[in-house]
């Protein structure tokens, strides 16, 4: 935790002290931008580090003499004859402007450069996105595979994530593999990201879309090519076996409130307002990261979706207990 | 409220005279003027601090529930509204209007009844952006109000419909300031009071009033726009009718940088009077600081797509604007090194006005350095919309803006209020307010660092967010201990008798040659200003008196009047027709501003004239 | 300073009644600065959204030239009717100032008739303000310039009103020539709207 000690000793040393030591207390979290798993992201944080130290060392002399001014040049008590009256000082004031420029240099040649090396090559593989308020939709293009909130790529691979927006502004944002970009309707744009190691990791909309901006994460599982492969035909041939009476009535229940709404993988319900349910099981989560995704919690999101993400378009449908435990049987077999 | 004491002797009089509240709501002096707008300022100023406090408490602790989360973007969106619009630029606004037309020696302002119109539509707007909460409805798109998420299909309460409106009508009020204080400073001037040798802070005051004038109406613009496609069924912003989500995001950002500035310029303004009266040094580098003002002033309308960097509009436009807002570090940083080099060598008097001064330059340096960092396009896809953002965007805001607002007001209270604000408590306000602020907002910086999207309603624990949101939640407590301190010490002096002497500070520009509080037709004889530092000079090379420019005589003073707040009334109450899409209101009271409007291009005001006290003026 | 340039393109014989160098002028001047930035973000909307037709019908298929061209020389001489105006005004002929500002009045009035049939024919071929942001952006766009129009028209009324019942004065003086700065503004914004929307519209 070298920046922080660097970062912040003249003004706040308590601070900095607490912060070094409730960063490696508390660790980073896991959607820090300080610990980047891949190209992209280490990238913007070498920028960050290199603007940090131009940045502080600006810091310090300016407070250096900030603060040897003000006590140096305080007013003692009895004293009262006019300091000495300086007007200006033109190569002072030329080397003060001069050295700025200098060290601005410095960060724009990085800013531009990866400007333009940020942008996606046409090789690279192509993930849709789709912002809807408050869920994420991914398509596959080229392999019909369709998910939602979660989305697996493989390691070592650049992605061109196509990014857009059924109805507001949204921004995809995963931090340890890189920078944001906004999905905006009308609109087509591109991010390029990369992962250098396999796992999870954890993205949020990062701009307003409404009272269920809080709510709408996302994941995204690197997986080396194999797995990642494996899970491509699961997802291309899903298979839904629906056995017990308490299932079959869940899915009857499911045709005739959901499926105008959500596509299931293997069955014939294909409706595209809601999010695409299929292989649901083998989702960490529900409800856009909202909730883990445990029988108990489905049956509470089905309880009052908009109970429990506030703004949720999925209205509360009013069921009974036992509707909704049907349900949740025929959906546990969407694995 | 401090009572402008009569000083005049004899008044020949063919308007109409007000008395009591009503000279105050008729009123057509800068000074008054400038007062109202300062204590409206500091009355909203209430508002925008609760709902800040209200977020602070909503997040320090994940997945609380003190607000739920539609309640919650009224907080934000409202606090961010208020802050900018109904804080900053009113309080800075009412310091150029008590204290501009004083330091050029002028009488008055250029157009004193707009002048009150100006400020009533002020006050009016934000009572009316208020009252959306009688209609069961804030605004809660955020202070910059993205389309299409502002847009009817997303928002179909009339919180927005209050935003639109309510910010027009402000921002007319604005505008014409804008055109009033130009006039003023360009024409109004005092002989010999030449460009280069008005005090720093008029300076400012004229670059803010040529970013209004230019940064205006896009957003006025862009608010009509959006009204159409909610009240008439436009399709500006309509992405489906072939409308474009960015026109919003452009339209918005090319006055919100300026806007910035707005904000800012007068604070620079500010800091350059009060360092070196406290320092007992002249202002170093005076030439580059008025020149520094114009550089930032025109660079800030070329870098507005900064705030769209994850706007995808490519690298070539993400490189040239990343460009264009690191070079206004430049002139930024001339500043910075003419004040310090101003302090250098000087006989530093740590008052209240001062410490808030020195506050601003080690604070306005974070936030300034933290905005480089966000100028690197591909850095800032990280920092964008996280709290990285907030905590700079509050080190520029509050660290400089408001931090300089407070200097001034510790500084200019006796000049406007005949009273000295308490010293001691000055101090405590002082340290206060300094440490909270730090406590609130620096750890904002590590809570964006570690992911955490700005406008969260709440969030899980697991992200390393929770322990630096109850430090900054510790710290919003902290600065309201320091805003009560302030409160208190208001209230205090307001009941101590108007007693404050002329020059307090042994000031260096002409508001320190008048009486505390200068009286109503400001100077008995237009002085002749000598050099730079007019008072100054006189007090340290001639025998301490201004010169007059014109022979001892009768005053024409412009008669009071209330027609401004009239026009500014029957806006409003047409603004209330449009949201509440009733033509007969919106008509009918349209009607009568322009009636009204009509009979003010035709008034021929002869005004009165008054006879100035012997001794009026400060010896 | 721009008001003493001004002043002296319209120097004038000492006999004449002198044009003001007061804080109207300026004030006006200023004004319309922050005018042009008004009308530069309606303009820029527009050239931003004038491809977005939809469905809905073009300009190329609806602008009717001819007939926008008689408008804008019918605008264009008012700006000549309001300098003879001003001309007369500085010779202290009251009676001439009226006639010239009452032609004025009438030549912007026959110009918003103009506006007024095309927005009706433009309503008939299909043209809202609904149909796409096209219709928006243009009946914005003209409609903004003609409301400056209307408010000049209104203004110059005034101004005739009163010196038809108080004559003429140092400060009345004043107040006809900030309105005719003004209204040579609005004929100059139409000249840019006229090439901008109509003759580029047509082009395609």
């Amino acid at each position: 935790m070298r920046w922080t000690q660097r970062g912040f000793r003249v003004t706040l040393p308590l601070l900095a002290l607490s912060a070094a030591a409730l960063l490696s207390g508390c660790g980073l979290g896991k959607q820090s931008t300080l610990s980047p798993a891949g190209p992209v992201a280490s990238a913007q944080l070498g920028m960050f580090w290199e603007s940090l130290a131009i940045m502080t060392g600006i810091f310090i002399v300016v407070a250096a003499v900030f603060l040897y001014s003000i006590i140096r040049f305080r007013a003692r008590p009895g004293d009262n004859e006019l300091p000495k009256q300086v007007h200006g000082n033109t190569t002072l004031e030329i080397v003060w402007t001069i050295i700025p420029i200098i060290l601005l240099v410095f960060l724009a040649i990085p800013t531009v450069h990866y400007s333009f090396a940020f942008q996606a090559p046409a090789t690279a593989m192509k993930v849709d996105v789709v912002g809807h308020q408050y869920w994420w939709e991914f398509d596959y293009p080229g392999s019909k595979v369709t998910t939602a909130n979660i989305v697996h790529i493989p390691v070592n691979t650049k992605i061109n994530f196509v990014l857009t927006s059924a109805d507001v502004i949204h921004s995809f944002w995963v931090p340890e593999l890189g920078g944001k970009t906004d999905l905006i309707p009308g609109r087509v744009n591109h991010l390029l990201l990369e992962a250098s190691k396999t796992g999870t990791f954890y993205g949020q909309c990062a701009q307003l879309c409404g009272p269920g901006h809080a709510y709408m994460k996302f994941e995204v599982v690197v997986q080396t090519p194999a797995a990642y492969q494996a899970w491509v035909s699961a997802m291309q041939h899903p298979t839904v076996s629906v056995t017990t009476s308490e299932q079959k009535a869940g899915m009857a229940l499911f045709k005739q409130d959901c499926s105008t709404c959500h596509t299931v993988g293997g069955t014939s319900f294909n409706g595209k307002v809601g999010p695409n349910l299929t292989e649901l099981m083998t989702r960490p989560t529900i409800a856009a990261g909202t909730l883990t995704n445990t029988p108990a919690n489905l049956a509470k999101w089905l309880h009052n979706p908009p109970g429990v993400k506030p703004g949720a378009l999925m209205p509360n449908l009013n069921l009974s207990q036992t509707q909704i435990q049907s349900l949740v049987a025929f959906l546990e077999t969407l694995k | 409220m401090a009572a402008i004491p009569e000083r005049l002797v004899a008044v020949h009089s063919e308007s109409r005279t007000y008395t009591g509240i009503w000279s105050w709501l008729a009123t057509v002096d800068h000074k008054r003027i400038g007062i109202m707008y300062i204590l409206a300022g500091l009355f909203f100023m209430a508002f925008g601090g609760a709902e800040a406090l209200i977020i602070r408490l909503q997040l320090w602790a994940p997945n609380s529930h003190v607000v739920s989360a539609e309640t919650f973007n009224q907080l934000f969106t409202m606090h961010g509204v208020t802050m900018i619009f109904l804080v900053a630029m009113p309080i800075l606004i009412g310091f150029i209007n008590a204290i501009v037309p004083l330091q050029i020696g002028a009488r008055d302002v250029a157009f004193p009844r707009m002048n009150a119109l100006s400020l009533w539509l002020f006050v009016l707007g934000g009572l009316f952006l208020y009252s959306s909460f009688l209609f069961g409805s804030m605004p809660d798109a955020g202070w910059f109000n993205n389309a299409p998420l502002s847009e009817l299909a997303f928002s179909k309460g009339l919180g927005v419909d209050f935003y639109d409106i309510g910010l027009q009508i402000s921002g007319f009020g604005t505008l014409m300031t804008g055109i009033n204080f130009l006039v003023t400073i360009l024409n109004m001037r005092a002989p010999g009071m030449r460009l280069l040798r008005m005090p720093l802070f008029t300076w400012s005051a004229l670059i803010t009033m040529l970013l209004i004038l230019f940064a205006f109406p896009p957003i006025t613009v862009n608010l009509i726009l959006q009204m159409f496609d909610r009240l008439f069924g436009a399709n500006f912003f309509v992405v489906g009718n072939g409308g474009s989500a960015l026109l919003w995001q452009n339209l918005f950002w090319i006055f919100g940088h300026p806007e910035v500035y707005i904000v800012i310029l007068p604070a620079f303004g500010i800091i350059s009077e009060i360092i070196p009266v406290f320092a007992k040094k002249v202002l170093f580098g005076y030439e580059s600081m008025a020149m520094a003002l114009s550089v930032i002033a025109f660079l800030s309308f070329m870098v507005w797509t900064h705030h769209m960097f994850a706007d995808g509009l490519g690298p070539v436009v993400n490189s040239l604007f990343a460009i264009t807002s690191m070079l206004i570090a430049v002139p930024t940083g001339i500043k910075i090194f003419n004040w310090l080099a101003t302090l250098w060598g000087g006989k530093i008097h740590f008052t209240s006005a001062m410490l808030y001064a020195l506050s601003f330059i080690p604070l306005f340096v974070i936030g300034g350095v933290s905005g480089i960092m966000l100028a690197m396009a591909p850095a800032d896809l990280q920092y964008n919309d996280s709290y990285f953002v907030v905590a700079h965007f509050h080190y520029v805001l509050f660290g400089g803006t408001l931090m300089g607002a407070l200097a001034a007001l510790y500084y200019w209270f006796p000049k406007m209020w005949g009273r000295m604000l308490n010293e001691k408590l000055g101090k405590w306000n002082f340290w206060l307010v300094f440490i909270g602020f730090n406590v609130t907002f620096f750890p904002m910086h590590i809570s964006g660092l570690l992911g955490m999207p700005r406008r969260i309603s709440t969030y899980a624990p697991g992200n390393g967010w929770t322990i630096w949101n109850q430090i900054s939640t510790i710290g919003a407590f902290i600065l309201l201990a320091g805003m009560l301190i302030l409160l208190y010490n208001l209230i205090q002096t307001f009941l101590h008798p108007a007693d404050a002497p002329a020059d307090p500070w042994d000031g260096r520009a002409l508001e320190w040659s008048l009486t505390s509080p200068a009286p109503e037709y400001n100077f008995a004889q237009t002085p002749l200003v000598r050099g730079r530092d007019a008072y100054w000079l006189e007090k340290r090379e001639g025998d301490g008196k201004l010169q007059p420019a014109e022979p001892a005589g009768p005053i024409h003073m412009p008669s009071p009047s209330l027609a401004p707040l009239g026009i500014a009334l029957t806006i409003v109450l047409a603004g209330y027709g449009a949201v509440l899409h009733s033509t007969i209101i919106g008509g009918l009271f349209l009607l009568l501003t322009f009636v009204q409007i009509g009979r003010a291009l035709l008034a021929e005001d002869h005004g009165f004239h008054v006879t100035p006290h012997v001794g009026g003026e400060a010896q | 300073m721009s008001t003493q340039t001004h002043v002296a393109v319209h120097a004038a014989p000492a006999t004449e009644l002198q044009l003001p160098k007061d804080n109207r002028v300026l004030g006006l001047w200023v004004f319309l600065a922050g005018e042009c930035a008004f009308f530069a973000s309606l303009i820029g909307t527009y050239l931003g959204l004038h491809t977005a037709t939809l469905h809905g019908p073009t300009g190329q298929q609806i602008f009717d030239l001819p007939l926008t061209t008689i408008a804008t020389l019918i605008l264009l001489s008012s700006s000549l009717t309001v300098v003879l105006g001003v001309q007369a005004m500085q010779r202290r002929d009251a009676r001439g100032m009226q006639i010239w500002l009452w032609i004025t009045a009438l030549l912007g009035l026959f110009f918003l008739e103009f506006q007024g049939y095309e927005f009706y024919t433009f309503y008939n071929s299909g043209l809202t303000l609904h149909t796409s942001a096209f219709g928006s952006a243009f009946f914005t766009l003209t409609g903004f310039h003609g409301l400056h129009v209307l408010f000049g028209v209104f203004w110059i009324l005034l101004l005739l009103f009163q010196s038809v019942k108080h004559g003429i004065n140092e400060e009345r003086t004043s107040k006809v020539f900030v309105m005719s700065l003004y209204w040579h503004f609005v004929d100059v914004v139409w000249v840019v709207l006229f090439t901008l929307v109509y003759l580029a519209g047509k082009v395609g």
